[in-house]
This record gives structure tokens, C-alpha cells and sequence, in this order.
């Protein structure tokens, strides 16, 4: 966790000047992403500023879950690019790099429909994750060096650490795949930041959580921002985005339609319309406002 | 595909709810007798009559249908149409007994979710284990002391050697003997000036092609594997397919390998050291003890191995493998290290092999290399001592009923074994219980169980 | 010069044997749509197949004289019939013992593959038991003498029929799939099953269906491979892995694909066979599937399948 501790700063930088460059984690330019005729992405461009907390929203099939696979690697994207950390002296589009290498930059993310490894115990979960970046190998660990028992001990007592971050600590020898379904969202979220992220994508975390459960996902994420981790929230509860989210990017059709404050988000009519002109039932209409019907995502887990 | 926090028991369902039933003969009739119940009782006369054949005589292309037809007027056939009804009776009428019969244990077979945190077998019974293979030769004849090394220890280690590509990695290899010859002609090359028609510049003791056999091998691997590992998983077994023809039909026409007549008088293991000379000779106790320190070793180390973090990112990518990648596990380089230690292993064998005894291609003919994939299955994949065992109770079976069983006719056996054990039993007789639990959860619908994608039932969308 | 030379009758050569493995890559490109599984117990089935018809056809000539005119006709006709019989019993028996038991369980996809194994080690072998293990060989249907030369290559009796009955089978089998219904409810499987069945497709029967028309087909191309070399146990082995780099060349799941891929694979290997050493025949296919899978692993008429997450 030590690295997470680091960088308290993050808070700071999502109020400080905007747009400057060095203060970006990922500038996306211009995402196209076709699937035969299907295109679920159409020129999308996405800044978001580090330690900030950018929530992505819009209608079923919009396009949010297609943009984190581009991000992560998991898709390629027909044309744009996708810049992580830039700095002016380095600027390389991680877009056609494996996933695994993406993760290893420091992007980390959680899967809308759950992806644990179903038989390995909660701590192993994490293990996979806080054991990505040790260096030993095969004979490290047969021979068990001296550095193999190191790393694994470090492996083990980081894994421990973000498991209590994540209340699952009385979870640690359960397998994974017998926790409720909120705790196996959070524990996916130890999975992830067990990498070291700079920036961890959710998608959906709150879906299919109880009330309860998400105001303590609120607090664990906007602890997880103040410890220096950029997060991009994929989330169709909008009280959930209206508390921790400082910008809100609207994506409909594969298209960015709005971006901005939650709030100013929130009045835009082009979003009122996304969202009431395409299917005017009632939990939709309370999705884009806010309103009670947020929680009737529960249980849909389609991409 | 819906991710569910719980999956179905996997308790039987009782047939006729928990109520006693009317009349016991009813019932029986019914289960017996009923469309069900008929159809299952042809299957199982088939299955006789195909016992029967399977048992019988054989035949030639001249008179095709003369073995099957003796073979089903036999009065044999008596013997296995009454096994295939006694069959039918027992998996008609067991499910309807079998409730009564486990009342009282089901407690103890509730379902597991706690993963127990003590990780290493019980002490005492592995060392039962090693004392009795040590002791086992001493009361065996020589012949079976031969077959003890060719057949058993051998393919113990090419079997464990196996089980790292398939039950850790989730894949198959269908080539996998085609590393075992590379480290034998790699044997002759090195050793000696005549067992083939090349040799090496300078001849070494066969210690010393142990580790170049093993870099040989690996590199192999690697070479194959790389290109082929980057595409669906299931394309690995048939380029190692390819693969393992391919070296065997090079061994058979190039006259570098000696071709058909393959290769003699490759030295024996010896080691000279301060003045201590031992030669392993033409008795193959010594092999067998040296196989036997291998085999442990190799159980050890490979324990180690799936203990550590490689084993959990073996694990992970069976179980979800684009879940691992996200998580920073380098997939590919995982797989193709499995791969690699897999190929190593056989090569490895394939020098002590060699140095035991004569060797020409017929020996790397693919069924060797299903043999050994249906020693992995039958032990159970992932589980080190499965493998072993299995080894031990196929093989030895093998030869204890080589009167009865031809050779060339173990193979059909061996083909039913692996077809029974994927139907009834597929994570093995000594199954490793993480494999267990993922195959299990895997019929449920949760990850996954294997590294070669979804299963085929499931087609569909991932994300 | 030699080449040059010899160019044309390679030509027909490739062809010949290309159509039959046209014939046989079909089957794996079938089942390969419809389960997304390499089947490989299909060369199993090649050589049932081989026998059976093998066997009908030496039947009826009793060892006397070889036929000629309708009679040749008529033992070609049954060979291929009761090759075809035999092939889709076997494909039938086999989809119901190795694979249905485990769909039904939903079993993960390696146990398909190891099952398959299990039912080729099987079957193989107790047809060596049965048949013996020597090479068989057919008593002429006909008098393989030529027919036409084409810019010099000669075309005789043996090549034509192969490629007529071969053209012919890929022709009909080109319009089921196509056309027919049962063709439509395959193509939906193929596309997305989980889909089908919600559109009324009884997915089982399909499936059932797909393996018994693979079966069809490779137990007819097993007696033409029968009439032409001979047969032996071990027999369907190398046309098998032939016939998936053919199905692989070109996209695998692709009914076109598999032609072309099983005529393209014909020619190179008879040409590279020229150039190089006939031995090594069966290395070049290996080349071209590993150089296929390294360079277009869609295959030529396969469409690029995106990575999923
Ligand atoms: N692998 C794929 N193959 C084909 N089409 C796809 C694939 N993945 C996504 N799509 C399509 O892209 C579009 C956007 O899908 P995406 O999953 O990104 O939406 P989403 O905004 O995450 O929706 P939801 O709120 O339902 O999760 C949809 O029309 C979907 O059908
Ligand atoms: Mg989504």
C-alpha cells in the first residue's frame, strides 16, 4: 500500500489548473471501435485528470463497458489513440499493447459482470494481483531462494492489508466464488489495486449491492482517490456518481454527449433526452435524476 | 452468462421426493421396466456385446468380421450380457437407494467453502509411499523389475512432466513424446561415436546430456509452442500432433537418425568421481532407484512450483483467463512456460532412456504419446500423485494381464479408460482439489476450467 | 526445367488429392461451427468410413476379373454408399458417447478434446484388432487407364472420378448449407446458439445432424482415399491433420473455406513434394498450417475474430 499512501497529492491536482498535460492519466483521442456493422464507439475522447474521480454514464449499450476494454487493451480500437500518463517527453498510444502490459503501466480494472477466479480463496485472488510485478520465477520458486520467500511474504501481507481495506478481511480463506455478490465486488476491487494502479477502472461496482453496501463503496472509493488513484467510474446509480464523482462524462450511441459537473451533467437537456427519449420507462428517467428507481440495476450483468 | 454467488449442490436429486414410496416392487418396475429403464438396459447389452468383441479374437482384412462374429458366438457372450444386465440393474436402481443409503452422512458432504490452510499432504503417508516403492522391486521377478523401469518409472515422469501442460496450464499436448525423442537421439549424439551417424566432437557421459537435453527440449518447446500459443488454445494440440509425427517421420527417413533400425550402443549412465566409480548396467534395479530419486524430486519441485506465485497465475488463467491478463498475469509468457518445463521433462526422460536401452523411432510413435495423456487423465490432472498412481495401476495392470492382453490391443482399453473417465470422472482417481472444484464449478457456469476458452455449450458473449 | 516440365501433371495430381481433402476438412469445419471444437476422432471416422466401403466394394467383385461398364459403376456407387453409411454411423455413435454426455454437463472445453482422443485411440485400434494391421489394398472397381491429356498432363480413370465425386459432394453440400433449412438452423448455431434456441432451433438435433453430414462426407472421401492408396488402421491420421491445415487455411467454420483450403493445400504439397523429397510431403502441410496459424490465423475466407474481454 505504500505506493497507494504516496501520492496524497492526487486530491490536490483535481482541483489544480486544469488541462495542463503532466496533470493528465489518460487522453484519449477520437475511439472508434466497430464490431462488423455494430459501432459501439464513434470518435470518443476522453481527458481525465489525475486523482480526479470521473464517473462515464449513459444508456444500456451506449458504449461504456467497449470504451474500458479499449483502455485496457482487451479491445482495439479500429482508429484513435489512448494516451496513459503523457508527459511532454513521452507520449506512445498504448493502444495494440496486451492487457497484461497495460495493467503493468498501472491501469487496473473490475469487470461489470463479476470475474473472480471462482476457485482460489479470497487472499489468493489478491495474491495474483499483489504478486503481478515480483521478480522471481520458476526457479526462484522451486528452490524457494531466499528472495521467493521474501516476495511471497510481502505478496501475502499486501494482499491481507487490501483485503481489510475492503471490509473482507473474515473472507481471507473463503473461496471467492461462495461470497455474496457484494463482497465479490469489492473483492475484485482488492484484486485490482493489489496491481499498484495509477488509475483503476470500475465498472459498475454498485450493481446488485444493497444501500448499505454502497454508501461504504462511496467512502472506499473516494478513500481510494485520496490515496492517489485515479478512478474512472462506470456507474448506472446516480446518487452513487453524484457523491463521488467530480466530472460526469455522458457517452450515448457510442458518442460523447455531455461532459461536466454531476450537476451541470445532470440539467443538460441532450442527457434528459438520451435517456427519456430512447426508453421512457420510469427507472431510466430516475437513473439520469437521480431519483429512488438508481437501484433497479440489480442482477443485470449483460454487457 | 449470469455470475451467480452460490451454484446447485451437487447432491442427486431424489426421484420420487423424500416420501416413501407406495410399493417398493412399483417402483422397481417402474425404473426398471419404464421407457427410461429399457433404454438403459439396450445400452448396457450393447456395451456387452462390445466388452465381448473388445475381449474376443481378432481378426485380418481378409476375414474382417470373422474376429466379431466368433467372438459374439463364443459362449463368452453369456458371461457379458449377463455383466451388461447386472450393469443395468445397478444404474437403474442406485439412484433410488442411494438417498436411503447416505442418510446420516449428508452433513458430512456439505459443500466447501472454506479452502483448508493446511497446504502440505500428510507426512507419514507419503513416506509410507516411498518405502513401499522402494521395497516393491525386491519382491518382484525380473521381468517385471524391466517393466517396472520401461513402463512405469519412465512414463511416472513423462506422466508428471505432462500434468505441468495440462492440468497446470489447462492445455494439450498431443506431441509430447516428441521431446522424449529429441533427448534420446540428443543421448546418441553426445555419448556416443556410433550409436547414429553423426556424433558430437567431444563424447560425454550421459550425466552431462541431462541438462543439455533439457535446454534442447525447451527450446523446442518454445520454438512450437510461441507462434502457436498466441491463437485458440485447442490449435496447440493439433500443431503438437503434427509435431510429434513429424519428428518421428524424420527420425524414421533421415540418415542422420540411423533411420528405422535407430540407435545402438548408447553408453551406460556412470558416474566417476574422487576416485567412485559406478556403472548403471544391464540390470535395471540401479535405473529404477535413480528414476525413483527423479520422480521424487520432481514431485517436490513441482509442488514448490504450484504453490508459488506461477502456480496461482496457473490457476488464475485456467479459471479466467482474461481476468488474469487484466490482473497484470502475462498469459502467454505462462502458458509457454508450462509448455516448456513440460517439454523439458520429457526430454529429460528421454536421455535416461536412452542410456538404459535400444531405441529406433517406433518407440516415439504417437499412441506413446496418447498413453502418456491417458495416464495424466486417469491419475487425475493437476494432482502430482494422481499421476503417479495412475501410472502405477495402468501400467501395472497392463503388464500383469499381458497374457491375456496383447500389446497392440492395451491401446483399445486405454482409449475406453480416458472416454469413462470424461464422462464420469474427469478430474481423475486421486484428483487435485482445486482442479476438482474448478471443473465442478465450471459445469455450473463459473469460470473456467481449462485455458482454451469458453466451453462449447456456452457460446456467447464475455465481457 | 524439371518443374516446368512436370507442372501441369502435379497440377492434377494437387487436385485430386485436394478435393479429397476438401471433402474431409468439411467435417471439421462443420462441428467446428457448431461447437467451436477441433473433432478429433473425424479422421477416425475417414477411416470406418474407408473400411466399410472398402470392404462392400471387394464384396461384390469376388475377387475375379476387373469390371467393367455399369458393373464399375455400380461397385463405385456402393463402395462410396456404404462408405458414406458407415461414416455417419460412426460420426453419430461418436457425437453421442464422447461429446453429448459432457454438453449435457456443461463440461469445460478440454474434456471435449481429451474425450475425442479417448474415442480415436479406441476406435483405431480395435480396428486393428478387427481389419489387422497390415496396409489392404482394393481390387481395381475399373481399369484406371487415361482419359485426356490436359497441356500434357494425363488425367486418368481414377483421378476423374475422384474429382467429380468429390466436386459433386462439395456442390451439394455448398447448396444445403446455403439453401435449405436445415442449412439455416446450422449457420444460426454456428453464429451464436444461445440465440438459435431462443429462435425455435433444436440445438441438439443440429448438432447431431452437423456431425452425421461430416460423417457422410468423410466416409465417402475414406473409400475414394480406399479405391486409390489403400487402407490401414492407422489411415486416417495424416489426411486428418491435412485436412484441419486445410479447414484452418481456409477459415475454419467456413464451408467455402474448407474447399478452397483443401484444393490449395492439394497443390502446394504436390508441387513442394516435386521440389523437395516425396517423403517430406507431410512436413510441407505442417508448414502450412504452422505458417497459416502464425501469419492469417483467421484463415483466407475467415474473418478476424476480435479479441473478447
Ligand atoms: N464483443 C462484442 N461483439 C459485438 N458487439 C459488441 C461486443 N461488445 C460490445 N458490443 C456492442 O457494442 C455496443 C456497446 O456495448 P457496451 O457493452 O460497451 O455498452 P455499455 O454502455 O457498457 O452498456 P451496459 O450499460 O448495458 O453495460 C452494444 O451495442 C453491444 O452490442
Ligand atoms: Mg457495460
Amino acid at each position: 500500500m505504500s505506493r497507494h499512501r504516496a501520492g496524497t497529492t492526487g486530491v490536490k491536482a483535481a482541483a489544480g489548473v486544469p488541462g495542463a498535460d503532466g496533470d493528465l492519466v489518460i487522453d484519449a483521442r477520437s475511439l472508434t471501435l466497430r464490431f462488423g456493422g455494430v459501432t459501439s464507439l464513434d470518435g470518443v475522447s476522453l481527458r481525465h485528470r489525475r486523482g480526479e474521480i470521473l464517473a462515464v454514464i449513459g444508456p444500456n449499450g451506449a458504449g461504456k463497458t467497449s470504451l474500458f476494454n479499449c483502455l485496457t487493451g482487451a479491445y482495439k480500437p479500429q482508429q484513435g489513440s489512448v494516451l496513459f500518463a503523457p508527459t511532454p517527453e513521452r507520449a506512445h498510444s498504448i493502444v495494440g499493447k496486451t492487457p497484461h502490459s497495460i495493467t503493468r503501466l498501472g491501469v487496473a480494472r473490475t469487470f461489470q459482470n463479476i470475474r473472480l477466479f471462482p476457485a482460489l480463496s479470497a487472499l489468493e485472488n489478491v495474491q495474483v494481483g499483489t504478486e503481478m510485478r515480483q521478480r522471481h520465477g520458476s526457479p526462484g520458486a522451486i528452490f524457494r531462494t531466499p528472495r521467493a520467500r521474501r516476495e511471497e511474504r510481502e505478496g501475502i501481507d499486501k494482499a491481507l492489508e487490501l483485503l481489510r481495506l475492503v471490509g473482507l478481511e473474515h473472507r481471507t480463506h473463503e473461496i471467492s466464488s461462495s461470497l455474496p455478490y457484494g463482497e465479490q465486488r469489492r473483492l475484485e476491487i482488492a484484486r485490482a489495486l493489489g496491481t499498484d494502479p495509477r488509475l483503476l477502472l470500475l465498472d459498475e461496482p454498485a450493481a446488485g449491492t444493497n444501500p448499505s453496501e454502497k454508501l461504504e463503496l462511496a467512502t472506499l472509493i473516494r478513500g481510494i482517490a485520496a490515496s492517489g488513484v485515479s478512478v474512472l467510474l462506470i456507474e448506472h446509480d446516480m446518487r452513487l456518481v453524484m457523491s463521488v464523482a467530480s466530472s460526469v462524462t455522458v457517452l450515448n450511441f457510442g458518442r460523447v454527449i455531455a461532459h461536466g459537473t454531476p450537476a451541470d451533467v445532470q440539467r443538460d437537456p441532450a442527457v434528459v433526452e438520451a435517456y427519456l427519449g430512447k426508453q421512457d420507462d420510469d427507472s431510466a428517467a430516475g437513473r439520469a435524476t437521480g431519483g429512488p428507481a438508481g437501484e433497479a440495476t440489480t442482477g443485470r450483468d449483460q454487457p | 452468462m449470469t455470475t451467480t454467488a452460490t451454484h446447485p449442490s451437487p447432491a442427486p436429486p431424489t426421484p420420487s421426493g423424500s416420501g416413501l414410496p407406495p410399493s417398493i416392487g412399483k417402483w422397481l418396475t417402474e425404473a426398471l421396466f419404464g421407457r427410461a429403464g429399457l433404454r438403459m438396459l439396450a445400452v448396457c447389452l450393447g456395451l456387452g456385446v462390445l466388452s465381448a468383441i473388445v475381449t474376443g479374437p481378432g481378426s485380418t482384412a481378409d476375414e474382417p468380421f470373422d474376429g466379431i462374429r466368433r467372438s459374439v458366438i463364443d459362449p463368452r457372450i453369456v458371461t457379458f450380457l449377463l455383466l451388461g444386465v447386472a450393469l443395468w440393474v445397478v444404474v437403474r436402481v442406485t439412484p433410488l437407494v442411494w438417498p436411503i443409503l447416505v442418510r446420516g452422512f449428508e452433513p458430512a458432504r456439505a459443500q466447501v467453502t472454506e479452502l483448508s490452510r493446511q497446504r502440505y499432504s500428510p507426512i507419514g503417508l507419503n513416506l509410507a509411499l516411498l518405502a513401499f516403492a522402494i521395497l516393491i522391486p525386491l519382491a518382484l521377478g525380473a521381468p517385471a523389475r524391466q517393466s517396472l523401469v520401461n513402463d512405469i518409472a519412465i512414463y511416472a515422469l513423462l506422466a508428471l512432466g505432462l500434468n505441468v501442460v495440462i492440468g497446470y496450464a489447462g492445455m494439450l499436448d498431443l506431441g509430447y513424446i516428441a521431446f522424449f525423442a529429441i533427448g534420446a537421439y540428443a543421448t546418441a549424439y553426445f555419448t556416443s561415436e556410433k550409436a547414429i551417424n553423426v556424433h558430437s566432437p567431444v563424447i560425454l557421459n550421459p550425466f552431462f546430456v541431462f541438462p543439455i537435453a533439457f535446454v534442447l527440449a525447451a527450446i523446442a518447446g518454445v520454438i512450437l509452442g510461441g507462434p502457436t500459443l498466441r491463437l485458440r488454445g485447442d490449435y496447440l494440440a493439433i500443431v503438437t500432433l503434427g509435431f510429434g509425427e513429424i519428428i518421428q517421420l524424420i527420425a524414421n527417413n533421415s540418415e542422420f537418425t540411423n533411420g528405422p533400425r535407430g540407435a545402438f550402443g548408447v553408453p551406460h549412465l556412470s558416474i566417476h568421481v574422487f576416485g567412485f566409480h559406478y556403472e548403471w548396467g544391464q540390470d535395471p534395479l540401479p535405473y529404477y532407484y535413480l528414476l525413483l530419486g527423479l520422480i521424487v524430486i520432481t514431485m517436490i519441485a513441482f509442488g514448490q512450483l504450484e504453490r508459488s506465485r506461477i502456480g496461482r497465475a496457473w490457476a488464475a488463467i485456467r479459471e479466467d483467463e482474461i481476468a488474469a491478463e487484466a490482473t497484470g498475469v502475462p498469459t502467454l509468457r505462462l502458458k509457454l512456460l508450462a509448455f516448456a518445463i513440460g517439454a523439458s521433462v520429457s526430454g529429460f526422460a528421454g536421455v535416461m532412456y536412452a542410456s538404459k536401452q535400444f531405441f529406433n523411432p517406433q518407440t516415439f510413435s504417437l499412441q506413446a504419446s496418447f498413453l502418456v495423456v491417458t495416464l495424466v487423465i486417469f491419475g487425475g490432472m493437476g494432482s502430482r500423485l494422481g499421476v503417479v498412481v495412475g501410472t502405477v495401476i495402468l501400467q501395472g495392470l497392463a503388464f500383469v494381464l499381458r497374457d491375456l492382453v496383447p500389446a497392440t490391443d492395451r491401446l483399445i482399453y486405454f482409449g475406453a479408460v480416458v472416454i469413462i473417465m470424461m464422462i464420469f470422472r474427469p478430474q481423475g482417481v486421486i484428483p487435485s482439489r482445486r482442479r476438482k472444484r474448478e471443473i465442478k464449478l465450471s459445469e455450473a457456469g463459473i469460470g473456467g476450467a481449462d485455458s482454451l476458452g469458453a466451453a462449447p455449450t456456452a457460446a456467447g458473449s464475455q465481457t | 526445367m524439371d518443374f516446368v516440365h512436370q507442372f501441369w501433371q502435379l497440377t492434377v495430381d494437387g487436385l485430386m488429392s485436394g478435393s479429397l481433402y476438401a471433402v474431409i476438412a468439411l467435417g471439421y469445419t462443420l462441428v467446428y461451427g457448431v461447437l467451436q471444437l477441433i473433432n478429433f476422432a473425424h479422421s477416425e471416422v475417414f477411416m470406418l468410413g474407408a473400411f466399410g466401403g472398402l470392404f462392400a466394394a471387394r464384396g461384390l467383385m469376388d475377387g475375379g476379373d476387373t469390371p467393367s461398364g455399369l458393373a464399375s459403376v455400380g461397385i463405385v456407387a456402393v463402395g462410396l454408399g456404404v462408405g458414406a453409411m458407415v461414416g455417419a454411423l460412426a460420426a453419430f455413435t461418436l457425437e453421442r458417447v464422447a461429446y453429448r454426455p459432457l454438453r449435457r454437463r456443461g463440461a469445460p472445453r478440454l474434456a471435449f478434446l481429451i474425450s475425442a482422443i479417448g474415442a480415436s485411440l479406441f476406435a483405431v485400434n480395435l480396428a486393428g484388432k478387427e481389419f489387422g494391421r497390415n496396409n489392404v489394398s482394393m481390387p481395381e472397381p475399373f481399369t484406371n487407364g487415361e482419359v485426356f491429356k490436359i497441356f500434357g498432363a494425363s488425367v486418368n480413370t481414377k483421378t476423374l472420378v475422384i474429382f467429380v465425386v468429390a466436386a459433386a459432394m462439395l456442390l451439394i453440400l455448398d447448396t444445403l448449407v446455403a439453401r435449405t433449412r436445415l442449412g439455416q438452423s446450422i449457420r444460426a448455431v454456428a453464429q451464436d446458439s444461445d440465440t438459435a434456441v431462443m429462435m425455435g432451433v433444436n440445438v441438439d438435433r443440429v448438432i447431431v445432424l452437423t456431425f452425421i453430414i461430416g460423417g457422410l462426407l468423410a466416409g465417402a472421401g475414406g473409400f475414394l482415399y480406399a479405391m486409390t492408396f489403400t487402407a490401414s488402421f492407422t489411415m486416417g491420421f495424416i489426411p486428418g491433420v491435412k485436412a484441419f491445415t486445410a479447414a484452418v487455411l481456409g477459415g475454419i467454420g467456413n464451408v467455402r473455406g474448407a474447399m478452397l483450403g483443401g484444393v490449395l493445400l492439394g497443390l502446394i504439397e504436390s508441387y513442394g513434394g516435386y521440389i523437395f523429397q516425396a517423403s517430406y510431403k507431410n512436413v510441407i502441410a505442417f508448414l502450412v498450417l504452422v505458417l497459416i496459424l502464425m501469419i492469417r490465423p483467421q484463415g483466407l475466407l475467415g474473418e478476424r475474430l476480435g479479441r473478447a474481454a
